[in-house]
């Protein structure tokens, strides 16, 4: 049996090219896009504009390619965690995060990831695959908060430079007339700073940044976050030094607090010294323990006078709401490790 | 959007192709003149094509050796390692200047590896006097212990090499991970490198944690 490929995920480029391939009129690609991306169809035969001799065309080589969640936990503070099936068989989480009138969705990237970052759980259950445009697109579509999301933020599983094609793709789908036609200014993707992906995301994009700092110490962020002995924060600090950004588009920096490893005065003070320069803001993030974990979160009192310490030197710094904790959806705690079957090893 | 064209953003040196030999099914040993200086342990960006982005690999020579040595295996779905193993001798390739700073320590620590990891470890020794070194290579086959005749023959290391695939009398049977667990003297005061997959070197860190090691003495590089 061949196997058809999915329409979700193609930008309207590649749509265009492959009605043209399989014989169809160009302009049916654009009836095609806005069945998929605005009116959200899940087969080809819903697409009733399109003459049944193409759409039977189509059915030969396409489906639409919509994965329904195949589970979903909903937290006491109202924050869901939907779990998919990717198409190799291998689990993904996206979280969706309800605050007053904001409904933020947290997509992943990935199957696992491979960064191996020491305080995240996506860390510990490796690297199981990449996810497509279609796959990143899909968690988005196929959700029934869909219609009232305000803000996407590719801070799920995965790192995304990590699979930058992919990733870029799916925010053209997001951010093009054509497609879900979202503001840039509604969406964030996440990177722990490699450098080849950002650089490409800078130009190729219009969508906010955030980076994960967790320290500004060469050697302390290197035994938290293996990519610092490849791509120093100081270079990602210099690449992002030298983008005009321009007064739309934001840079966040993540910032994860440890008790007693990063939450000193001696932290704040490198961190206005190396963010000196560069309009940005910074996050801190209660850590959430994960097992195995050799440090604990810093306290209450810690987080605010590192905050408020932060915002004397003049960077603007929010603390960001702990959500979903009881369903494991929560910053750094997504895995699907139970559920994946593991790859052969090198070792 | 205009595309970003990475390699011209990039200082890529091309040089010519020395050798690039089959060392193990899949796994290849590319060498050209030594370009430029380094500190063992760092990487460079390889490219075959101006119009492929470079991936980063570890130099897998000694800091003075007149051949600059870089240790690959082929990816089976890679544009990049398909193309560069059809290359031979006097081929061109790029490079861009080496970077990183996974630095192993020569004197008195662990150096923990799987597969195509060794590199860095091998660009150590092959740099200067090691000692009280244990160096634990992890491989699924036999053949993956790659430079193992040189292991063997170093003065000041503890060569261990651990096979989960397949039996031979001196070689652990098991995964790496598994020798470690039984281990009953991790010296707890020693630095542990670790360097390859992200599974092992999540798996191992973990361990070497629940060992009782500071995760501040343990450093790491993930091929990824």
């Amino acid at each position: 049996m061949v196997m058809k490929k999915s329409l979700l995920g193609m930008t309207k480029t590649e749509i265009e090219s492959v009605v043209v391939e399989i014989g169809l009129k160009k302009f049916v690609s654009a009836q095609i896009t806005d069945w998929i991306y605005k009116k959200h169809v899940t087969s080809i035969d819903e697409m009733t504009n399109i003459s049944m001799k193409d759409r039977e065309r189509l059915k030969e080589h396409f489906e639409v390619g919509r994965q329904e969640p195949v589970n979903v936990k909903v937290s006491k503070d109202g924050t869901k965690k939907y779990l998919f099936n990717s198409s190799a068989n291998k689990f993904i989480e996206t979280a969706y995060i309800p605050d007053e009138d904001r409904f933020t969705l947290c997509v992943s990237s990935q199957v696992g990831c491979k960064m191996g970052c020491l305080f995240c759980m996506t860390g510990k259950q490796g690297f199981q695959g990449q996810l497509t445009a279609g796959e990143i697109i899909n968690q988005i579509s196929s959700i029934t908060e869909r219609d009232k999301l305000t803000n996407i933020v590719y801070m799920g599983m995965g790192e995304p430079f990590d699979n930058i094609d992919e990733v870029l793709k799916s925010l053209e789908i997001l951010t093009s007339e054509y497609g879900f036609a979202m503001s840039p200014k509604r969406i964030t993707v996440s990177t722990i700073g490699i450098i080849p992906g950002l650089k490409r995301y800078l130009h190729e994009s219009k969508c906010h940044l955030a980076v994960s700092l967790h320290s500004p110490f060469d050697e302390e962020r290197k035994k938290l976050m293996p990519i610092q002995v490849v791509y120093p924060l100081q270079d990602v600090l210099n690449e992002l030094k030298q983008f005009d950004f321009g007064l739309q588009r934001k840079v966040f920096f993540e910032y994860i607090l440890f008790k007693g490893l990063n939450d000193t005065p001696r932290h704040v003070k490198e961190i206005v010294k190396i963010l000196h320069g560069l309009r940005c803001r910074i996050n801190l993030i209660r850590f959430h323990p994960i097992p195995g974990a050799p440090f604990m979160p810093s306290e209450e009192e810690t987080i605010e006078s590192f905050k408020k310490a932060l915002v004397d030197k003049g960077i603007r710094t929010t603390v960001r709401k702990s959500r979903g904790q009881d369903i494991y959806a929560a910053c750094g705690l997504l895995s699907t490790k139970k559920l994946v079957k593991q790859e052969e090893s090198d070792y | 959007m205009k595309k970003f064209k990475q390699n011209e953003e990039i200082s890529l040196i091309e040089n010519v192709i020395v050798d690039n030999m089959e060392i193990a099914s899949g796994v290849y040993l590319l060498g050209v003149e030594r370009p430029f200086n380094f500190v063992p342990g760092q990487v460079v960006g390889l490219t075959c094509t101006k119009t492929i982005p470079p991936r980063m690999y570890s130099i897998c020579s000694g800091k003075d050796e007149k051949l600059l040595q870089i240790l690959y295996n082929i990816k089976p779905q890679g544009l990049l390692t398909t193309q560069l193993a059809r290359l031979k001798a006097g081929d061109k390739i790029y490079l861009s200047p080496p970077s990183g700073s996974f630095y192993p320590k020569p004197q008195n620590s662990w150096w923990i590896a799987s597969g195509t990891g060794i590199a860095p470890f091998i660009s150590q020794l092959l740099s200067g006097k090691v000692e009280n070194i244990t160096l634990v290579h992890g491989s699924r086959t036999l053949q993956g212990f790659y430079f193992e005749k040189l292991l063997e023959n170093t003065q000041g290391i503890h060569y261990i090499r651990c096979c989960s695939g397949e039996v031979h009398p001196r070689v652990y049977e098991g995964r790496l991970t598994h020798y470690l667990k039984e281990d009953k003297e991790l010296p707890v005061d020693e630095i542990f490198f670790l360097c390859g997959s992200p599974e092992m070197v999540v798996d191992t860190r973990e361990l070497l944690i629940k060992r009782g090691i500071k995760f501040s003495n343990i450093g790491s590089e993930i091929y990824f």
